[in-house]
């Protein structure tokens, strides 16, 4: 028995310190936005079949998370590349510069963030207007700024039915949140609003008519089948992988649409990126098998498979520019 | 008083605390709280057992269709034409395999309705043949029959999770078309089809046109070996229906079919509100009445990697980081925690010092499992320098939470060996140490080891202190060593609950039977262990 906990525990020993000196990493690592995590995991899985390197490995932090360790520095223990649902902020760019990081950007295409509910329940018709209205913390009722009275969507709006304000959203930490407030809140706050508080549009209500789903997008549709009344707010892909379950309500009368995103008329869309690491290529093997097949048509072109996975493309126009910046490896800053 | 005592005259008992009709309330009041204590009790236990039967039932009903996946037997050219033998890595595969799919629908044309085609087979296609003709060249030279894994969505259509499809129903009545292909126009000998279609969803316009909108279900005519699909139905002359349709699959003949010959088929979901097409679905029947398409066993999910494809991904990567985790996590924890432990039973003086150890290592093992995960990342990631998503890490981390749960289940085992056995030991001249590894430590080993079982079971569920380093990850090869990036059951269970194809629903459900298969036979170890070795004293 002495001898076996002997034997063990240097086993284990062993174990951990010989892990410490582990061989030249020959796999890519990603890091990054939950939003562009299912493109990226199918460029990367479609690399790794191809054979051409092996497999890259995708974590999903968040945007905020993933550029803090994106930009932490240059070196084996550090990330390759990292997904953003919005571009890189200046401070973040800044902290990857101090630590001797250029980034390299790479818009990759668009997503629609989208107002939805059960098949069962009523197709509305909403305006920003409208949905600020019933989101807001703070509203302007008669000129005066006042905490959100609206119970239901007939309040907003006499056109509107007449059932309780019930949606669902992602939270703070969420880019969607983010880009939601950016598209939605803070174009259509009210002048009152603004005038009080200069956050103040960004604030959602927290009295229970707007609900913090979770970052897991099929939580909130599972929970929009069950309650037909409720509205759920998330990504175009979760929409067109659930078009069985779930119609997208019209915004400003535009539909949410792949072609009317594509094309800009949509008016809730943001930007997604990837932002790969110069300093890395050559150092980690297939960064640049990466960014290629990344920015290659049969990937993020209108026919490419990261369509079919609900990536809204790009313009043909801009998507050349993109490529031949990302191949050309033009940092950022630089 | 004279009353009383004539009541005792009488013969009565005597009335006493204990039996007067008060005690009799008050006894009938305690039977009665103990009946409904133990009512209640049993409704609790019958609850907690309905919980259990639900969400065992519903987790083996969702998986149930995981297991099996449908395969497409197709004709492959695998002839030197198509397949050069000396370069088998740059041969198109996938390409090859959809010229066998499209060859089997001549009809197909159009660009968009090709792509449609094409997306019935798995995109891993290619990969597979790949792989396979590696193994066997001898497939290399001809054309071989070569069963592919059908797409997420034709593979759910098939199990009958897509669409609710009603069966074939002869028309009774006789069907005129126009045409044998594109936009025809199909006369039926009486108007039963206008009330069917009524009936459906159909939108009323003027003249008594009715039109099938993608909302509406969908009607199919099946005849002289072909299908349409009807777009609109109007009142003919004599009492007949006209319906104009769009054929799917072309007509061997323009010849009427009798009454019985044709068959309707409706689906009663409407073409917008599902994730696959019309032609899809007859392609689909089409090919699976020519036998061509057949359910098999799921090898795939069992011995795969993740993938973003429902139909290629599997669990295999998973089990593997979970063992290669469990390893780490056994190999330190066990050593460490049994020693700790007989250091603190059997040799540490009893002082301050070794009573805060106590109370902390009791303390230790209710600390949240995230706050490891942050542990993990401090010091073996940033201070250690360790590789990110390695099992050795989680291994690491995973081993700091099991610790505690050894060192107490190690302790009270030891503690339950009787003084007698030290003592008979030391008295026949053992020394110290001799006695507690050569008598003591083999006595409690049952209860040590039930333990270590049950804190490793708990760390097999964890994902939280996994978070932090990494292991939550798309990982699709599978982990060859210890420092290879790696996965764990439960986080995989999380990521595929995460993905919006409708596919990972089945595989999720599949996922979590088998992390739960893996926890009963880990708990069913630690029972017998404990039934065969256990000795009372």
């Amino acid at each position: 028995m002495k001898k076996f906990l002997l034997t063990a525990s240097a086993a284990a020993l062993a174990l951990a310190t010989s892990a410490g000196y582990a061989a030249a990493r020959d796999q890519i690592q990603i890091v990054g936005s939950s939003t562009v995590f299912p493109f990226t995991t199918a460029v990367a899985e479609k690399l790794g079949q191809s054979g051409q390197i092996k497999t890259p490995v995708v974590e999903s932090t968040g945007t905020g998370g993933g550029m803090k360790l994106f930009c932490q520095g240059v070196g084996e223990n550090t990330a390759d590349f990292t997904n953003a649902s919005r571009a890189i902020k200046d401070s973040e760019l800044k902290t990857c510069k101090a630590n001797g990081v250029t980034p390299v950007e790479i818009k990759v295409g668009f997503d629609g963030i989208v107002l939805a509910n059960s098949k069962a329940g009523t197709v509305v018709d909403l305006t920003k207007e409208q949905v600020f209205k019933a989101l807001a913390k703070n509203v302007a009722v008669d000129g005066k700024v006042v905490a959100n009275p609206y119970k239901n969507w007939s309040d907003v709006d006499a056109l509107l039915p007449a059932t309780k304000i019930e949606v669902l959203g992602p939270p703070p930490t969420s880019g969607t949140r983010d880009a939601f407030v950016e598209l939605v809140m803070d174009a259509a706050c009210q002048e009152e609003v603004k005038a009080a508080n200069e956050k103040g549009c960004g604030e959602i209500r927290e009295d229970g008519a707007f609900v913090e789903a979770g970052e897991n997008d099929n939580l909130i549709v599972q929970k929009l089948e069950a309650n037909p009344n409720a509205f759920g707010i998330f990504g175009f892909s979760f929409l067109d992988q659930n078009a069985d379950k779930l119609q997208g309500h019209k915004v400003d009368g535009v539909e949410p649409t792949f072609e009317n995103i594509a094309s800009g008329k949509y008016g809730v869309s943001r930007s997604l990126y990837i932002y790969a690491k110069k300093e890395h290529v050559g150092v980690i093997p297939g960064m640049q098998e990466f960014i290629a097949e990344y920015t290659s048509e049969g990937a993020w072109g209108p026919e490419g498979y990261l369509a079919d996975k609900g990536l809204i493309p790009l313009p043909d126009a801009e998507r050349a520019t993109w490529a031949e910046n990302a191949k050309a490896l033009k940092g950022m800053g630089s | 008083m004279t009353d009383a005592i004539a009541s005792f005259g009488a013969g009565r008992r005597p009335v006493s605390i204990h039996t007067d009709d008060a005690a009799k309330a008050r006894l009938k009041g305690r039977y009665r709280a103990e009946t409904w204590f133990k009512w209640l009790g049993a409704a609790a236990v019958a609850l907690a057992g309905l919980f259990l039967v639900l969400l065992l039932s519903t987790i083996v009903t969702q998986a149930i269709p995981a297991l099996r996946q449908n395969y497409l037997t197709l004709p492959i050219d695998l002839s030197a034409a198509k397949v050069d033998a000396a370069k088998l890595d740059a041969v198109n595969y996938d390409a090859i395999a959809q010229e066998a799919l499209t060859a089997k629908f001549p009809d197909v044309t159009s660009r968009q309705d090709k792509r449609l085609l094409r997306g019935l087979i798995s995109t891993g296609t290619g990969v597979f043949l790949r792989k396979d003709i590696a193994a066997d060249p001898g497939m290399l030279g001809g054309t071989v029959d070569y069963a592919v894994p059908l797409d997420d969505f034709a593979d759910l259509y098939l199990k009958g999770l897509l669409a609710d499809v009603g069966s074939d129903e002869a028309i009774s009545t006789s069907v005129t078309p126009s045409q044998s292909s594109g936009d025809i126009d199909l006369t039926f000998g009486d108007d039963a089809m206008l009330a069917l279609a009524r009936g459906h969803g159909a939108t009323e316009g003027e003249n008594g046109m009715l039109t099938l909108t993608s909302g509406a279900s969908s009607l199919l005519v099946a005849f002289n070996g072909g299908t349409v699909k009807l777009t609109a139905l109007s009142p003919g002359a004599n009492g007949t229906a006209v319906a104009k349709g769009t054929v799917i699959e072309a007509l061997d003949s323009t010849a009427p079919a009798a009454s019985g010959q044709a068959f309707l088929r409706v689906i009663d979901t409407p073409e917008a509100s599902r994730k696959i097409s019309d032609k899809v679905i007859v392609w689909l029947d089409t090919l699976k009445s020519a036998g061509l398409i057949e359910s098999r066993f799921n090898s795939i999910f069992f011995f795969t990697g993740a993938s973003r494809e429902p139909e290629l991904a599997g669990i295999w990567g998973a089990v593997v980081g979970s063992f290669l985790t469990m390893i780490v996590t056994l190999a330190i924890a066990f050593p460490i925690g049994v020693s700790a432990a007989i250091y603190l039973e059997e040799f540490a003086p009893k002082n301050r010092l070794t009573t805060i150890i106590e109370v902390n290592i009791n303390n230790l093992a209710a600390v949240p499992s995230i706050v490891f995960g942050l542990l993990g990342l401090a010091v073996f990631l940033n201070f250690f320098g360790l590789p990110r998503s390695a099992p050795v890490v989680g291994g690491m981390v995973l081993a700091l939470m099991t610790l505690p749960i050894i060192i107490i289940a190690s302790r009270a085992s030891l503690r339950a060996v009787p003084p007698s056995i030290r003592e008979a030991a030391l008295g026949i001249g053992a020394s110290k140490v001799q006695t507690v590894f050569h008598h003591v430590l083999p006595l409690a080993m049952p209860g040590i080891m039930t333990g270590t079982i049950l804190g490793m079971a708990h760390a097999l569920g964890e994902t939280a202190p996994l978070l932090m380093i990494g292991m939550v990850a798309f990982i699709v090869d599978i982990p060859g060593g210890f420092t290879d990036p790696a996965t764990i059951l439960p986080v995989q269970i999380f990521m595929w609950a995460d993905f919006p194809e409708a596919g990972f629903q089945q595989k999720t459900s599949a996922a979590i039977l088998i992390l739960l298969v893996f926890l009963v036979i880990m708990n069913a170890i630690a029972v017998i262990l404990r039934r065969r070795f256990e000795r009372r004293w």
